[in-house]
């Protein structure tokens, strides 16, 4: 028995909510008193590969076959549930990333498992059950899920884990699989990136515009603001809807839901819809000239006034702050 | 090209949810039941795809007979025809299965879901079916164009997006981006009530995820406000108060 750790890549280097997620399979590997293997696929070299027995794997399994440089979901599935078996592990764990949702279900058939996707604590195994909290509602609640099958998957949301060093000692072995021609049907053509940014799901502070802004003119504030603080921009609902900013920026029910530390609203309103997107935000500050405005009411920090007085002098602070710290 | 699109029955998006019954139960006492946004910018993709006799569109629902009023308003925006499997979607494996089951004996050229449903939010089914049907399943786009025997999608990933191309038949997730909604006319509405609705019974088979209760965000303390005028103080408290910055 084994706890598995699917350590993903973004260009050959791990981000930090792939260190929360092994750091959270080293705790589920505690748990069980047995040992976490990673699995790193792709180009990836030796010294970030130690990286994730610094945050807790016993054994670090590389997967540099060429053909699968590149994500592609069903080889990619097909690979770490090979490796699960391998590794006569029951506990599979991923990052709730784009990638990691993709996954998540097709190695759960695999390996008869039950998967719990959007998890955001460690699991309870108190009474002999296992059980894990994830996301429900897109934010307004979560739910309680109870996995009763021998093998499970489980992908945690980023930035609600702390990452915790353990400085394990773990060997690097190579590990191949057999690949097989119908895993590859889907082809890569290009991957567009957007090197210039901060990726939301990935940020921890999140500087997000409403329709208080008035026009996607008036987003120069936003990204300066942003760039002083290292955080990425976002937007509500109309502000995507009326083509001010893109559909990838929308953070709300039915955009993507964010748990930065820091979460910084401008000129939004706080329909419901929104602010589901954003309750696990750790720190929520609120810009509106609305005192009525129902954000006030989520918000831990508040400025009633005019975002275009307020956000110029909240950039001339911070840089001020920087200046002397 | 036939083409078929999963879609889930959820509370509203302006819904305030509460639990009933020690928190084990989802209160839907006056919760007003939608088909699921993401779902309907599958459906509107999927209709825009076949127009002009270019092929068919059907949904398919598993649900408990209180589901048809949404899939009457996916008949309206303009599918073909309609299936619901009688039966409580238990959890994603559950319907995963009975779709499975019903597009073995009716093969599609492009399955299509919604990224994930607003109420349980998992994003699973897409990659059951393409594990169940070992097809390739793509978990949320943003784009979505078919050339001959081909799709061009869209994948968004953190920090940008991929570009594939996939032979069909696959499956995939839609977010937005892959269509606008489309909104039923008046004759949409009027044919809905006449096109065909199969509902079958449900295989039975094992499960073994199920919500046990449910917990409600902590509530978060009174709003801190600074005045307009000394914006640098919400610095300050940034700083030594929340130690974020």
């Amino acid at each position: 028995m084994s706890v598995l750790i699917y350590a993903e890549n973004a260009d050959g280097k791990f981000k930090k909510s792939i260190f929360e997620a092994v750091s959270y399979a080293r705790a589920i590997a505690d748990q069980n008193n047995t040992n976490l293997v990673a699995v790193s696929i792709g180009d990836v070299s030796a010294g970030e590969l130690a990286l994730l027995a610094k945050y807790g794997a016993d054994k670090i399994l590389n997967v540099a076959n060429a053909q699968l440089k590149n994500f592609v979901n069903q080889a990619y599935a097909s690979v770490i549930a090979e490796a699960a078996k391998k590794q006569d592990a029951n506990i599979v764990v991923l990052s709730n990333s784009f990638s990691g949702r993709g996954l998540a279900p097709r190695i759960a058939v695999k390996l008869e498992a039950a998967v719990v996707d959007g998890a955001v604590a460690l699991p309870d195994v108190a009474g002999g059950k296992f059980t894990v909290k994830k996301t429900a509602f897109s934010g307004k609640a979560f739910a309680i899920v109870e996995l009763t099958s021998a093998n499970k998957v489980i992908a945690l949301i980023p930035n609600s884990y702390k990452v915790v060093e353990a400085n394990k000692t773990a060997q690097i072995e190579d590990f191949s699989v057999e690949t097989k021609t119908s895993d590859f049907k889907a082809m890569l053509k290009e991957i567009v990136r957007s090197t210039d940014k901060i990726s939301l799901p990935d940020a921890e502070i999140v500087v997000s515009g409403g329709r208080g802004l008035k026009g996607p003119e008036n987003w120069g504030m936003v990204e300066e603001l942003a760039g002083l603080l290292g955080a990425a921009t976002a937007c509500s609902k109309p502000v995507s809807d009326s083509g001010w900013r893109p559909h990838s920026e929308h953070v709300g029910q039915t955009g993507i839901a964010v748990s930065p530390n820091l979460y910084i609203a401008i000129g939004i309103s706080g329909a419901i819809q929104h602010l589901a997107g954003v309750s696990s935000s750790k720190v929520i500050v609120v810009i509106n000239k609305d005192p009525e405005a129902p954000f006030f009411k989520v918000a831990d920090y508040g400025i009633v006034g005019d975002a275009f007085e307020v956000v110029p002098q909240l950039i001339a602070a911070i840089k001020e702050y920087k200046a002397s710290a | 090209m036939k083409v078929l699109v999963c879609i889930s029955n959820v509370p509203d998006t302006t819904t305030k949810i509460t639990f009933t019954d020690n928190n084990t139960q989802f209160n839907t006492n006056g919760v007003q039941f939608i088909l699921n946004p993401y779902d309907e910018i599958a459906l509107s993709r999927a209709i825009e795809l076949t127009e002009g006799g270019k092929g068919t569109v059907t949904v398919i629902n598993v649900g408990e007979a209180n589901t048809e009023a949404t899939i009457r308003k996916a008949l309206a925006i303009g599918a073909d025809d309609a299936v619901r499997i009688n039966a409580k979607p238990h959890d994603a494996w559950f319907v995963a299965f009975q779709i499975w089951q019903y597009i073995n004996a009716n093969p599609f050229d492009l399955i299509l879901t919604g990224r994930e449903s607003i109420d349980y939010n998992g994003s699973k089914v897409a990659g059951m079916l393409g594990e169940l049907l070992d097809l390739p399943s793509v978990s949320i786009i943003k784009k979505l164009d078919i050339d001959g025997n081909n799709a061009i999608v869209e994948r968004e990933i953190e920090g940008g997006k991929e570009i594939l191309t996939i032979p069909l038949p696959f499956v995939a997730g839609t977010a937005e981006g892959v269509a606008e909604p489309k909104i039923p006319n008046m004759r949409g509405i009027m044919s809905a009530r006449t096109k065909p609705l199969a509902v079958i019974e449900a295989v039975e088979i094992k499960t073994s995820s199920e919500i046990i209760s449910y917990e409600t965000p902590a509530p978060r303390g009174q709003v801190k406000l600074v005045a307009a005028d000394k914006v640098s103080e919400l610095v300050e408290l940034l700083h030594t108060e929340a130690k974020i910055i």
